[in-house]
């Protein structure tokens, strides 16, 4: 994942807080990464290398613990973010027809985010809706039924919402511009 | 181990040097009396006076059945293989007569891609079998540290920092999980062998 302007240093500057409360042993790994991740949201590839090199153990080391558990997220939330409910109840339902409908969408697979961060996409175990399977959740809206086409729908409403919200922008420009 | 001494147990994970062994392949499966469950031999130390029957019915079945899961998401193509003739699946097979195909299981493989960007040698993960022989080399025998288990359950293998291609890695192509590899899964491309 590309960083933003000023990101690197942000990660930097919070890793290095992060290591010098729980010190440089081994054993503290996990929780280092559990506080990386609550500061900045995920793991990104930077704080892994520089907890490597703190650590003195080897980058894939940190990135086998990273990419084991499931709390752990490798890339960062998007702008909205999408869970497919992959439970028992959605998985007989074709939520797996779902998930990859999204993939296709947004040209992203499962656990990743899209290059402009808008979204993210994410596997998930029963939301607790089962009589709706299959289900997603979208930011905190559940979609009930899922279809692929409905795939469609719920991302053209989101190109809809932020075109008009450029176009706003735009007006506001432009009458400040005016007046 | 009873391997000095001639006797044959099943192992693919098994490393004499590794002072914890990894017991992840679940093959090695013996009887030892007093002891009320069969237990895997690589962890067992040898003590006077213990009697040990490598077969019995509990552990015949023990090790079928690892055998079969093991075989399930491999990528049987013994004839298309740079192991075949010189792999411990085959030599397994042949030493407690089991065959080398599904009976009971559901095939689980997925056509991943080969890693062929180390210049003298290849990865096929559809080869793997995650015995961890080849981390263990990379962390304590070369002290490099580039691979490692990634991912977790059906999705677990091996690979470096980042999944990226094992020629971008910090891989320093020094071939030792070559050597190790019991399997097809990692191999020396065609004229590296031996040197
Ligand atoms: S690794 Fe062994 S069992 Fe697997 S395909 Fe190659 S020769 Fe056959
Ligand atoms: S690549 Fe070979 S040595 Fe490494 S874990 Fe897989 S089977 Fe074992
Ligand atoms: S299985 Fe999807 S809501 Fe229960
Ligand atoms: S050799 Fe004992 S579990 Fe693999």
């Amino acid at each position: 994942m590309e960083l933003q302007g000023g990101e690197a240093e942000m990660i930097y500057a919070e890793v290095e807080g992060v290591l010098q409360r729980h010190g440089l042993e081994r054993e503290k790994l996990i929780p280092i990464l559990q506080d990386v991740q609550s500061k900045l949201g995920y793991l990104p590839k930077e704080a892994m290398q520089q907890i490597s090199e703190a650590l003195r153990i080897p980058e894939v080391d940190v990135y086998s613990v990273g990419t084991f558990y499931n709390q752990f997220r490798l890339n960062p939330p998007g702008k909205h973010q999408i869970k497919v409910c992959m439970g028992t109840a959605c998985h007989m339902m074709g939520g797996h027809i779902i998930l990859e409908s999204f993939e296709r969408r947004l040209g992203i697979k499962e656990g990743e985010t899209t290059p402009d961060r808008e979204f993210s996409l994410e596997r998930v175990a029963c939301v607790g809706c089962c009589a709706l399977a299959p289900v997603v959740v979208v930011d905190e809206k559940v979609e009930a039924k899922v279809s692929p086409i409905r795939v469609d729908g719920i991302l053209l409403a989101f190109e809809i919402e932020s075109k008009k919200s450029g176009e706003i922008e735009k007006l506001v420009e432009e009458e400040g511009r005016t007046q | 181990m009873a391997l000095d001494n001639g006797i044959y147990i099943p192992h693919l994970c098994g490393l004499r040097e590794s002072e914890r062994p990894a017991a992840s392949c679940r093959l090695c499966f013996v009887e030892v009396e007093g002891l009320p469950n069969p237990v895997t031999a690589c962890t067992l130390p040898v003590s006077e006076g213990m009697i040990v029957h490598t077969r019995t019915p509990r552990v015949d079945r023990l090790v079928r059945t690892g055998f079969e899961l093991l075989l399930s998401n491999h990528r049987l193509r013994c004839g298309k293989c740079e192991k075949n003739e010189n792999c411990e699946l085959q030599k397994i097979a042949r030493e407690r007569g089991l065959k080398l195909r599904l009976s009971r299981l559901r095939p689980l493989t997925t056509e991943v891609p080969v890693d062929e960007s180390p210049k003298t040698f290849k990865y096929d993960p559809g080869r793997c079998v995650l015995c961890g022989m080849c981390v263990w080399v990379c962390h304590h025998q070369t002290k490099v540290g580039a691979i490692g288990f990634i991912r977790r359950g059906i999705s677990r293998k091996v690979a470096a920092f980042g999944d990226v291609p094992l020629g971008e890695s910090r891989c320093t192509e020094c071939g030792e999980c070559v050597r190790v590899c019991p399997v097809g899964a990692l191999t020396f491309k065609e004229k590296f062998w031996g040197v």
